[in-house]
């Protein structure tokens, strides 16, 4: 799977580097600013509140 | 040796194509270790950024509400604060001198992610009964994450509009979160009319759990009316 993106990437190993980083770190910010959010109510790991 | 005969060629490849989906097996199960680890990176510190803008506006709203004094309304009431508004700033200099957070009014899961809640219903600052909040412990900025360390006679100052009210810790305790006996206006005792003025701060227990929750009571020891 990364073999074959690393293939696709363009050739310079500076270039490949710097595409790859850059492809990461969009990849983190759509999980961090638009999947997460979504999914965090479902995790339950901090309930403060007492209720029948 | 005829593993390079013609037919065994599916047998040597084979491996190959194994090889490739365990290959993509192990990729996969890396990638999605590496996404549970920065959504607990996320859950710690990633939440907090949003409290903490929230917390600016709301400790703006505060100030300028103690600019201006509490009118009574034409029934003579003070009004009802609405949900999801500052309605108190919270002290407790046993945490650190910054510690302070905006108080919101009402408990569901969009007025905690802004800062400690106020149970709705439940006395207000200084009055007679319990003035209940509660607060994430782990995200969210986690206000309360360190309420366990609070010892008898510690203080949780609480600044209202009208004036500062300070209470003395009494008393910690772990329960279950169905005890809400503990909100009562004498907590723990939902049979008696209160005559004192309480506090009661509930968060979860243990840390990252929604087992239990770790209560700290304490009760009214001084009132300094502010200054208009």
């Amino acid at each position: 799977m990364y073999g074959w993106l690393w293939r696709k990437l363009p050739a310079p190993l500076g270039k490949r580097l710097l595409t790859a980083a850059v492809l990461a770190a969009i990849a983190a910010a759509v999980l961090w600013y638009a999947v997460f959010p979504l999914l965090e109510p479902a995790v339950t790991l901090d309930e403060v509140t007492v209720r029948r | 040796m005829t593993w390079r005969s013609p037919g065994n060629r599916i047998s040597h490849e084979y491996p190959g194509r194994v090889r490739a989906i365990l290959r993509s097996v192990g990729e996969l199960s890396i990638t999605a270790g590496v996404i549970m680890l920065l959504f607990c990176a996320y859950l710690l510190w990633g939440t907090s950024a949003y409290t903490q803008r929230q917390q600016l506006l709301l400790q703006q709203q505060l100030a300028e509400e103690s600019a201006t004094p509490a009118q009574p309304a034409a029934d003579g009431k003070i009004p009802k604060i609405s949900l999801g508004k500052a309605m108190a700033l919270l002290r407790i200099p046993k945490l650190g001198r910054d510690y302070r957070y905006a108080v919101v009014e009402g408990v569901e899961t969009d007025h905690l992610k802004k800062g400690p809640g106020h149970y709705p219903g439940t006395a207000l600052p200084g009055q007679v009964g319990n003035f209940v909040v509660s607060g994430h412990r782990t995200t969210y900025s986690a206000p309360f994450n360190r309420i366990d360390e609070l010892k008898r006679d510690d203080e949780i100052v609480v600044e209202a509009r009208e004036a500062r009210y300070t209470y003395r810790v009494t008393s910690q305790d772990i329960v279950e979160p169905n005890e809400i006996e503990i909100i009562a206006p004498v907590p723990g005792k939902p049979d008696i009319s209160p005559i004192r003025s309480y506090i009661t701060l509930s968060t979860c227990h243990p840390e990252y759990s929604a087992a239990q929750r770790l209560i700290v009571y304490g009760v009214l020891k001084e009132t300094e009316e502010r200054k208009v």
